[in-house]
């Protein structure tokens, strides 16, 4: 879709509507054509908002004047079909708005429509969504990824400017690495996570799926702060994160992380060349060791089988939405598992263990970060797969997003950036970039750097 | 020692879970614990006697508000009912769980 409107960025867009260039009305046209013309293949969609026009014209003097964005399903858009791609919420009507969505409307942005996910979030290919999977749009025989793999195949596709995602461990860099787009998970607690469709509580962070980094700091501006209606977010102070865009990167510290682990061959090399882009810009990075991420598939499936088995527990059937039978294989296994880890005569030796050896992943990026400014690797051990291959994997996504799940149960920020590109698969591979609790303007400031010093971002050198 | 699970713990589970499955069911899920029994039990390789455990990250303790009615995310009877699929009256409609005797 290149050389259309729908291919702008947002920071594009917003300029181009200040020059009085074009009119949002014309953006939203041209992402609707695109959407017209390839979601019918790629699946990213599960609804669309068919108010869309009239809240663009009702938006149009706000900051983001009516930008047209996609938001994944699992979370809460009043009046508009909530479904988190399972068919218990098959007709679920949210009476209320997610925080998240709610200040990005105020700020001027409208929904496009609801984005497929893996079924309440549970997965990394969205094969579980009971809507049916949806396709990588850069190469249709293969996975987007997931959770959130609607929204960074919209994005990718240029079927939306940017897009919402949530993440509990990988859910929105890892589709992003897949997709070839930009994926920012923040701190736990810098983002609410009321209206969000509660998956594990104590990971969830809510973040945007982007262009390029400077339209995910962006997003970022409008998504973060604290929330009276969400007590586990932060009261520390947001900062504007795009005052980290184009900031030299020189003497900064980086650790590089996990390319001796066993199965990381595919990518090793190019998250080599990636290290030493950063090197050539000024970073001094060095090879260094962390706990290993074995452990933290674990921890984090033994915490997340427990939060889910809590949190599902209330889809009763009465209040709303469908009974208990409606829920897919995965939810029910997963469901099931947290119920034994957490059952009596069980929840020491899992899940108390869990929270033990969780500890001892803080602790020992505590001590990294006394070294290291920030430390990267690469997102996912591989390039997208094949559709198919979750059939009977009942440990798919926790493999898929080993490199991710360190950083995620210790609630640390993070994000993907495009690091190479396949010539004869036209599929992606991600930097994963973290850096300590609160420190998004760090992942920021040197994924800016790295995306302007290489050629992988897909939009960098339109118009 | 390695971590197996039984038919009838899954079974067990199962109900615990208020979920239904089907005996087919049962005997996958019996194969899918095992799968997942046995990539957890690696934890038991690391030190934690000394380790306190974390439930959230945040460190964040005693968030209070004022204590005030915030009528923006108040329901009406109306908005509450809306989704359910059984309603009567105002209330919304469930099924009996106690015996009559």
């Amino acid at each position: 879709m290149t050389n259309q409107l729908c291919s702008l960025t947002l920071a594009q867009t917003l300029n181009k509507l200040q020059k009085k260039e074009i009119q949002m009305s014309e953006i939203v046209q041209s992402v609707l054509d695109s959407i017209k013309k390839q979601d019918s293949t790629i699946h990213a969609f599960l609804t669309q908002n068919e108010g869309l026009l009239g809240d663009v014209k009702a938006r149009e003097k706000l900051p983001l004047a009516g930008l047209p964005i996609a938001v994944k399903d699992n979370i809460c858009t009043k009046g508009l079909r909530t479904t988190a791609s399972s068919l218990v919420l098959d007709k679920f009507l949210p009476q209320y708005t997610a925080t998240i969505v709610e200040k990005v409307c105020q700020a001027g942005a409208t929904i496009i429509g609801k984005t497929n996910l893996d079924a309440w979030a549970h997965g990394s290919s969205t094969e579980t969504s009971q809507y049916g999977r949806t396709l990588n749009p850069r190469n249709t025989g293969h996975l987007p990824g997931g959770s959130s793999g609607g929204s960074a195949a919209a994005v990718a596709a240029d079927m939306s400017i940017v897009a919402i995602g949530t993440e509990t461990a990988g859910s929105i860099r890892q589709p992003a690495a897949w997709c070839g787009v930009v994926g920012l998970k923040p701190t736990y607690g810098r983002v609410s996570r009321y209206g969000v469709i509660a998956m594990a509580s104590s990971t969830d962070s809510p973040g945007p799926i982007a262009k390029t980094v400077q339209d995910a700091a962006m997003m970022l501006n409008y998504l973060a702060g604290q929330d009276l209606h969400d007590p586990t977010t932060s009261p520390q102070a947001v900062p504007d994160f795009t005052q980290s865009l184009g900031k030299s990167i020189k003497g900064l510290k980086v650790g590089l992380l996990y390319q001796d682990i066993e199965g990381m061959e595919i990518v090793k090399s190019h998250i080599d060349t990636a290290a030493k882009v950063l090197t050539e810009l000024g970073a001094k990075v060095e090879p260094t060791q962390a706990l290993s991420p074995q452990y933290a598939i674990s921890v984090y499936t033994i915490v997340q089988r427990g939060e889910v088995s809590s949190n599902l527990a209330r889809y009763d059937g009465i209040r709303f939405g469908n009974d208990r039978t409606f829920f897919g294989d995965e939810a029910k296994r997963r469901i099931m598992l947290g119920t034994y880890t957490l059952s009596k005569g069980y929840a020491d030796k899992y899940y108390l263990t869990a929270q033990k050896a969780r500890t001892l992943f803080i602790q020992d990026y505590q001590k990294l970060f006394e070294k290291y400014d920030c430390l990267i690797s690469a997102t996912s051990p591989s390039f997208a797969k094949k559709i198919g291959v979750t059939e009977n994997a009942a440990m798919f996504g926790e493999l898929e997003d080993m490199l991710l799940e360190p950083s995620s149960i210790t609630g640390l920020p993070g994000i993907s950036v495009p690091c190479y590109k396949d010539p004869q698969t036209n599929l992606f591979i991600g930097l994963n970039i973290i850096a300590p609790m609160w420190r998004e303007d760090r992942v920021i400031q040197i994924a800016d750097a790295f995306e302007k010093a290489t050629d992988w971002n897909t939009w960098k050198e339109t118009k | 020692m390695k971590n197996t699970v039984t038919k009838t713990q899954v079974t067990h589970v199962a109900q615990l879970a208020s979920l239904t499955i089907t005996e087919q069911e049962a005997e996958h899920l019996v194969g899918a614990f095992d799968e997942t029994l046995a990539v957890i039990d690696n934890l038991s390789q690391l030190s934690l006697n000394e380790t306190e455990p974390t439930s959230q990250v945040t460190g964040l303790e005693n968030i209070t508000r004022a204590d005030e009615v915030l009528t923006d995310n108040m329901f009406s009877q109306q908005e509450a009912l809306a989704n359910a699929k059984r309603s009567y009256d105002g209330y919304f409609v469930v099924d009996r769980i106690i015996d009559n005797d």
